[in-house]
């Protein structure tokens, strides 16, 4: 166990490697109840949140979810989240856990009259259910969501709020239900998900299959003074809204060029696993840092993500690796690192 | 956990066994099971002089990397080849082909002052 966001929770259950492949291949579950829950609802809703969020809002369709981040004044990141349209003024946010009073309370200091705001992350417990049999498991309670959306389901007779989403690159599901019924969920889904290979999920894995697939972690790759464009998000800013916080300092950063960029890197042979700050070099060059690594469970490589000087941060570059004051080559990769097999 | 009767312990959980001046040192059971998978193991050189707790090796799982210290001093005289292609053997068999480097014994004293099996097992409630 170990503290994460104010929780203490579990590294892995069964091992981190064994949680990894029951994702990859059949279905896993992970206890989310950390993530917190933030409301928006309003006349006003829509367009002060495209005021305080980076994605386009007015893009969104009732029961819709699109990755967002939320910047400070000099663009850089706060907490990236996903925002869903429950209905025609009623928005659901799901943010980090170590960002929850931060993310709330900056919300609130920009408030106006005809938008309201609830902080209801400890209402809700919260399961992320992920892989290729993740359907099957969860089809018995009713239809599902396509991608990126989310509806209500009901088991065992509690309301579930069901989004087709994930941090591991699997089809897969989140749900977010009353906080009482935490546990029952839960057992719930694993006597079911039994025959179907299911396993509960922690920690470990989470990050190894987020990583694989090159999903930031806010704290890690994103952190205040890194801008969504550094960080290779420009997908999820929209540039062309009139207005949104940190826009203006985005705007200069394009103008004037990146120095760094984020990217993907894997060893070329046998190494150590890839670990958070580890320097990258080119010759005796400092080109970066790595900001998060592990050994990829899938391809059984060193992997990792860092920040790296734009000159060099394009697949097929050649760096080293510093590892205790030993060099260990590896290559910038295109992202993800990992592709489900068609 | 295994604690087996016949190897000496160190507080940082490596066990040792000695004959005839060479020491065999490895992890424990606990410690391997509390690293969980282990996939990657640094040795130390052959030659090397180590004294009493110093690191000598890394082994690494997934999640962290951990210092693996010498519980007592002398010189490296074998390394365990099987680990590099096969890191898990630690895992698997912490007190036998897993088992991480060989010294030779500048004192060979320092081992009685090492915990026995019955020490350690108090240590890590066993």
């Amino acid at each position: 166990m170990i503290g994460f966001g104010g929780w203490n929770m579990p590294v892995f259950y069964s091992g981190i490697l064994d949680e990894h492949q029951a994702v990859r291949q059949h279905v896993g579950i992970f206890d989310i109840s950390h993530m917190g829950q933030i409301e928006v609802s309003g006349p006003a809703a829509k367009r002060w949140l495209n005021a305080v969020l980076t994605n386009n809002v007015e893009r969104l369709d009732i029961t819709h979810g699109q990755y967002t981040l939320m910047l400070n004044e000099q663009g850089g990141v706060i907490d990236d989240l996903i925002i869903y349209r429950r209905h025609d003024d009623d928005y659901f946010l799901v943010v980090n856990a170590a960002k929850i009073e931060e993310d709330f309370d900056w919300m609130r200091s920009r408030l106006t009259w005809d938008v309201s705001l609830s902080d209801r992350s400890a209402s809700f417990a919260a399961l992320a259910v992920q892989g290729p049999r993740s359907p099957d498991l969860l089809l018995q309670f009713g239809d599902l969501p396509a991608r990126n959306q989310i509806q209500e389901l009901r088991i065992l007779g509690i309301p579930v709020l069901v989004a087709r989403t994930g941090y591991t690159g699997e089809d897969g599901f989140e749900l977010f239900y009353p906080a009482a019924a935490g546990g029952i969920v839960w057992n719930r889904l694993l006597e079911l998900g039994g025959v179907l290979g299911a396993k509960p999920c922690g920690l470990g894995a989470r990050d190894t299959l987020r990583m694989e697939v090159c999903y930031p972690l806010n704290g890690a790759d994103l952190s205040p003074d890194r801008t969504p464009l550094e960080a290779g998000l420009g997908l999820f800013v929209d540039l062309q809204k009139p207005e949104f916080v940190g826009r203006g300092a985005l705007l200069m950063q394009k103008e004037s060029g990146l120095k760094q960029r984020l990217v993907a890197l894997k060893a070329d042979g046998k190494s150590p696993p890839l670990r958070a700050h580890y320097g990258v070099f080119v010759g005796d060059r400092r080109i970066g840092e790595l900001t998060s690594g592990t050994q990829s469970p899938s391809v059984g490589i060193g992997i990792g993500l860092g920040y790296l000087d734009v000159s060099f941060a394009h697949p097929g570059q050649k760096v080293e690796i510093d590892v205790r004051g030993r060099r260990f080559a590896a290559t910038v990769e295109k992202k993800p690192l990992y592709k489900k097999q068609c | 956990m295994l604690v087996p009767d016949d190897l000496r312990y160190a507080e940082t959980h490596e066990w040792i066994r000695s004959e005839g001046g060479i020491a065999t040192i490895g992890i424990t059971d606990h410690a391997q099971a509390e690293l969980t998978d282990i996939v990657y193991v640094e040795l130390p050189q052959v030659g090397t002089a180590l004294g009493a707790k110093q690191a000598a090796a890394v082994v690494e799982s997934v999640k962290a990397a951990s210092d693996i210290y010498s519980p007592v001093s002398g010189e490296v005289v074998e390394v365990n080849p099987k680990l590099e292609s096969n890191p898990a053997l630690v895992n698997t068999d912490p007190y036998g082909s897993g088992w991480l480097f060989k010294v030779k014994l500048s004192d060979p004293e320092e081992v009685a002052s090492l915990k026995t099996a019955a020490e350690y097992s108090i240590q890590i409630g066993a």
